[in-house]
């Protein structure tokens, strides 16, 4: 996204606050305006985002028993998502995969960019398209891709133990599964991420490259010093979109459950932990209150990667 | 829902002040390094290793799309068996179950259209009225957008089903085309591409002129805005071509179905008690349900990459 | 002033639309709702509903539902009977618990398998069929599947196929390696023992955990974990059944004679046509699965009575099975109900079962002529239904499922999953599986005893 280096009218207060302004009548009057054009958007979301995410407030402040019906239990669930191992075990796994995959699939993203916006590639376009195709693939396809790409005895990694005499790791063992998935994710998202900083470099003026020229610089300066910068906001929009995804990891995993049941548990991630509590258990209280626990925790770790990325700016 | 559908952090007014002009004429924009670099055999090579790396896996959905069934579980995955029927099994997805994969097929295309369009034009009316008005309150609706995103979906499908259940809209294509209505990332999008891409003159004009405002933006704005807006809408279109999880949850009827889930259906058959396994017809199927997509992106792709480069192209 | 005003109206505005959205769920939601339409008439009052216009709604996966309806269309022309698939064992029901929840939405028939019956029953979700005079039906089907559908002294389904447990084996594995047909437990583990030292690639078994097996295997051993009482539930995965069931298949867990392959993958059914996998420890409904799906093993496979502890034993346990019940929020009860029947203890309902592969639970078919005498290809020619009749005889009486049992079967794999990979004891497994259900019921209210 190439919004953050775009032109200085995006302030606050948006459009034209500095030209000599016409009566406030007018004033008002667009201002109301502008929320006519809003409206129709915050209306829809209010009443297909706001109202489950307060009523899943409401829920997680009481719990409903199969005997005893619902009771008002106050904090209580809080209390105990913050106790329950499961799901510091499912937090901690999300954070790990956050710090590992993350960075990975955007460095080879921000690597795919910079090698498209080079100029130096040949049939570039065919790149693009093919290395965004993994996006448009519905999960339901995935499952049966990968499903048959990790197995061991059939599949192809069992194909190429025996074609090459190898060993290969079980992708679908407790130990490998985190990478597995790691790596369904990053095919999956690289070249969304690609695209969005392609865009990005496609907005740098030519007159920096001209000054640089002039300057002798070569290929990697022009890359640190020019392009790396131009892109910074994309780079924060791009973690910051990774992070919530991160955090809200749920649909790879749940794909590979069945094919590794015992390395894909329950609580694998805190949103399929939360989703089990509520579709296996019934337990709509608990689990309403570890997905508001969740966004919050989403919310800081976003809300600080945007900080860090915009200090560097400053 | 796990997927990126996106939401904006970084408001406008974290931009940083700005080094870099738009460029005066788009013809003159060159690709960056030296303009006559040679082109590299390495750096080819190497991205053709990440093409294989992101191609593969749709190439072993097309090859083994050519199988049967029985040919599915005896033959090396990667490359054709004996016998090749293709077009058996295209016509085999088309007609099984009464055709269900063709009403399938309908339903999504109105879940796009209906979804995607109505999430880009309310993106678009959303993301202008960000961009070009100053009202309070605006940094709050982005905030609020941002943090009900954050929370995960999955969690929200209970909730959402039950209100959906009260207000009658369960098992019907509305329970389907209302949330995917919503998409931060197109209203984000549309907020930052509009305020380059609408010069605020023009809007002075045609004001002095006495047009009014929602006139101004269906013949003067929406022109300026379509590459973002085409943008919107290919990414829109994906999220919704795809969408599984809601579909799921809300639909008891399966005529109302979208491929997704419908596919799914058919997996499941194969691990029923007495259930017919259609292994081939499942994969042929896929591949099928990617092609409209991959269509969509071939045919808007010059929209695309140009919507992306916010303030890089004036119209 | 007017600055803030529109700020401060809009969010009073959402936090009222909340507020008013939020209550009125809160109200709706809270406790299930009563169904409509009688929950008990005379057979004269079915017949009569049946000849009036209505229609059902039916949710099933097993493919002879379809069928089924469509002959009770053509009985009964004045009802339409809607079959819709929404998802296959624990997806249905989850959106059933979904529908309950909400009060509305549920359908008028659904397809239950027997284990989780009793957490239907629980919410009472379920019409007694006995308002129909359904109780009457007890002499039809077997005792082991009735019991699975009745509850103190109500019926709330009609059993529709079942599956005793029997042992499906490669006769070719066993010929290859020298080995007699296991008859017990002790000559089981043997076998595994020679033909896996033999070949690292060949399995006597594929075992990755899964709770209906466990639950079934404890059940053969004479085990009786679950005490179900109203809302006290006692729970003792450690009893006599249980260990003598770990004691032998501990064997071959730490031995790692067991292949680690998922069921109904696509690996698990190339294993049983490549025989690799030589013998399936499973419900008799499955040689519909193994034809369609293990072609390559096609003329190898035979099937013979569960192996034993005790040398002369017939005990047996029963795997999967469903059963088709009416739901209480159902406003067409009688026409339901009547659908039920048809479907399960009526002549043409059950004929079409089991053309598309169930097994029958209904004792006249099981004692059939035809039926027992039938000797697929694909078995050999083994007349297999005596086998598998003479096992439905033999089930272990009494079995009780848990009233969460569908939960409890999800988390399994959370205290199974590092026993199998490790190769380590399950009886750790099923203690700490023991005391995560318990403390699941008591999160729900039930009093739990963990034994």
């Amino acid at each position: 996204m190439t919004t953050t280096t775009s032109t200085t009218a995006a302030r606050p207060g948006g459009a034209g606050p500095r030209r000599p302004e016409a009566a406030p009548p007018r004033r008002d009057r667009r201002r109301w305006t502008g929320w006519g054009f809003v409206l129709p958007f915050l209306a829809v979301f209010l009443v297909v985002l706001v109202a489950p995410v307060l009523y899943s407030v409401y829920l997680s402040v009481f719990e409903e028993r199969l005997i005893g019906g619902n009771a008002f239990v106050g904090l209580d669930n809080y209390a105990r998502a913050l106790g329950d191992p499961q799901f510091w075990d499912s937090l901690r796994r999300v954070a790990l995969f956050l710090v590992v995959q993350v960075p990975i699939m955007l460095v080879i993203a921000l690597a795919a960019a910079l090698a498209l916006d080079s100029a130096r590639l040949r049939a570039s376009s065919l790149f693009r398209i093919s290395i965004f195709l993994p996006y448009a693939v519905p999960a339901v396809v995935a499952a049966l891709m990968w499903g048959f790409i990790y197995g061991k005895r059939f599949g192809l990694v069992g194909n190429a133990d025996q074609a090459f005499g190898l060993d290969l790791p079980d992708p679908l063992s407790q130990s490998w599964v985190l990478l597995a998935i790691g790596n369904i994710v990053t095919w999956e998202f690289v070249g969304y991420n690609m695209l969005i900083f392609y865009a990005a470099l496609r907005v740098i003026s030519p007159d920096l490259y001209e000054a640089a020229e002039l300057d002798g610089a070569g290929q990697f300066r022009i890359i640190k010093d020019i392009k790396l910068p131009a892109i910074r906001g994309a780079l924060v929009i791009a973690g910051i979109f990774s992070v919530i995804g991160s955090f809200q990891l749920f649909n790879e995993p749940n794909i590979l459950q069945t094919l590794a049941p015992n390395a894909i548990n329950s609580y694998f991630t805190p949103n399929m932990y939360a989703y089990n509590l509520s579709f296996a258990g019934q337990q709509y209280n608990y689990s309403a209150a570890i997905a508001i626990l969740m966004g919050l925790v989403t919310m800081i770790v976003a809300y600080v990667v945007q900080l860090s990325g915009n200090r560097k700016d400053k | 829902m796990s997927t990126l559908t996106g939401s904006p952090v970084a408001t406008p007014d974290d931009a940083t002040p700005s080094r870099r002009r738009a460029p005066k004429d788009p013809a003159r924009r060159r690709t960056a390094g030296a303009p006559r670099e040679k082109r590299s055999t390495l750096l080819t090579v190497v991205m053709a290793v990440l093409l294989i790396y992101s191609v593969l896996p749709l190439f072993w959905l097309l090859i083994n799309s050519t199988k049967t069934q029985e040919a599915l579980f005896d033959s090396f995955g990667l490359w054709f068996s004996g016998d090749f029927v293709l077009f058996d099994n295209i016509a085999q997805v088309f007609t099984y179950g009464d055709g269900e994969f063709v009403r399938w097929f309908g339903n999504t295309v109105l879940y796009v259209v209906v979804g995607a369009g109505g999430a880009t034009l309310l993106a678009t009316l959303a993301g202008y009225g960000l961009a070009k008005f100053d009202f309070p309150g605006k940094k709050a609706v982005f905030a609020v957008v941002l943090g009900a995103v954050a929370i995960p979906g999955t969690a929200l499908a209970v909730p959402t089903f039950l209100m959906f259940s009260q207000l009658g809209l369960t098992n019907t294509p509305w329970a389907i085309i209302l949330p995917s209505l919503i998409s931060p990332f197109g209203l984000y999008l549309i907020w930052t591409y509009a305020i380059d891409s609408v010069p605020n003159e023009i809007l002075e004009a045609a004001r002095m002129d006495g047009s009014s405002e929602l006139r101004t933006f269906f013949t003067i704005s929406l022109r300026l805005l379509s590459p973002g807006l085409i943008t919107v809408l290919l990414f829109t279109m994906v999220a919704t071509w795809n969408n599984y999880f809601l579909p799921l949850i809300m639909l008891s009827d399966s005529t109302w179905y979208p491929l997704t889930v419908g596919l799914n259906q058919w997996n499941a058959q194969s691990t029923t008690v007495g259930g017919e396994p259609i292994y081939n017809l499942v994969i042929t199927g896929s591949f099928l349900t990617i092609i409209p997509i991959v269509v969509a992106f071939l045919f808007l792709q010059k929209y695309w990459q140009s919507g992306l480069t916010a303030g890089g192209v004036k119209a | 002033m007017n600055r803030s005003l529109p700020r401060a109206a809009k969010r009073a505005a959402a936090f009222g639309v909340g507020l008013v959205l939020v209550g009125s769920l809160a109200a709706c939601s809270s406790g299930s709702s009563g169904g409509a339409g009688a929950d008990s008439a005379s057979a004269d009052e079915i017949e009569a509903a049946l000849q009036e216009d209505s229609t059902i709604t039916v949710w099933a996966w097993a493919p002879a539902v379809e069928p089924i309806a469509e002959a009770f269309q053509e009985k009964y022309p004045n009802v339409t009977v809607d079959v819709q698939n929404v998802g296959t064992g624990a997806d249905q029901y989850t959106k059933l618990q979904n529908a309950i929840k909400a009060g509305k939405g549920a359908p008028d028939v659904a397809q239950i398998e027997y284990f989780a019956i009793p957490q239907f029953t629980l919410g009472e979700s379920l019409a007694d069929l006995g308002g129909f005079g359904y109780d009457e039906l007890e002499d039809d089907f077997t005792p082991s599947t009735w019991n699975a559908v009745t509850q103190d002294d109500g019926v709330y389904a009609l059993p529709q196929d079942s599956g005793p447990m029997a042992m499906f084996y490669r006769q070719d594995v066993f010929d290859k390696y020298g080995l007699d047909v296991p008859t017990t437990w002790d000559e089981y583990t043997a076998a595994a023992e020679t033909m896996h030292s033999a070949d690292p690639n060949q399995f006597i078994t594929s075992d990755t955990g899964d709770a209906g097996f466990t639950t079934s295997m404890i059940w053969q051993a004479g085990g009786h974990p679950y005490e179900v009482d109203g809302e006290n539930v006692t729970i003792d995965l450690q009893d006599e059944g249980a260990q003598r069931w770990t004691s032998t298949w501990n064997t071959l867990v730490e031995n790692g004679s067991l292949a680690q392959t998922p069921g109904w993958t696509d690996e698990w059914f190339r294993g049983l046509g490549d025989g690799s996998i030589a013998t399936l420890l499973t419900g008799a409904w499955m040689p519909g699965n193994l034809t369609a799906q293990a072609a390559a093993g096609s003329g190898q496979w035979r099937v013979a009575p569960m192996p034993q502890y005790e040398e002369g034993d017939t005990a047996t346990a029963e795997n999967g099975g469903s059963s088709v019940a009416v739901m209480q929020q159902s406003e067409n009860k009688l026409v339901a109900a009547a659908f039920t029947k048809f479907a399960t203890a009526e002549e043409e309902g059950r004929q079409i079962s089991f053309d598309a592969g169930g097994f029958p639970s209904t004792t006249a078919d099981l004692e059939d002529e035809e039926f027992l005498a039938e000797a697929p290809e694909y078995f050999g020619g083994q007349k297999i239904n005596e086998v598998l009749a003479d096992a439905a005889t033999n089930v272990v009486p009494d079995w009780q499922y848990l009233p969460f049992q569908v939960y409890a079967n999800s988390i399994y794999s959370d205290s199974a999953a590092s026993a199998y990979t490790n190769g380590t004891s399950l009886d750790p497994v099923l203690e700490a599986w023991g005391e995560a259900s318990a403390a699941y019921g008591e999160q729900q209210g039930f009093t739990v005893e963990v034994k």
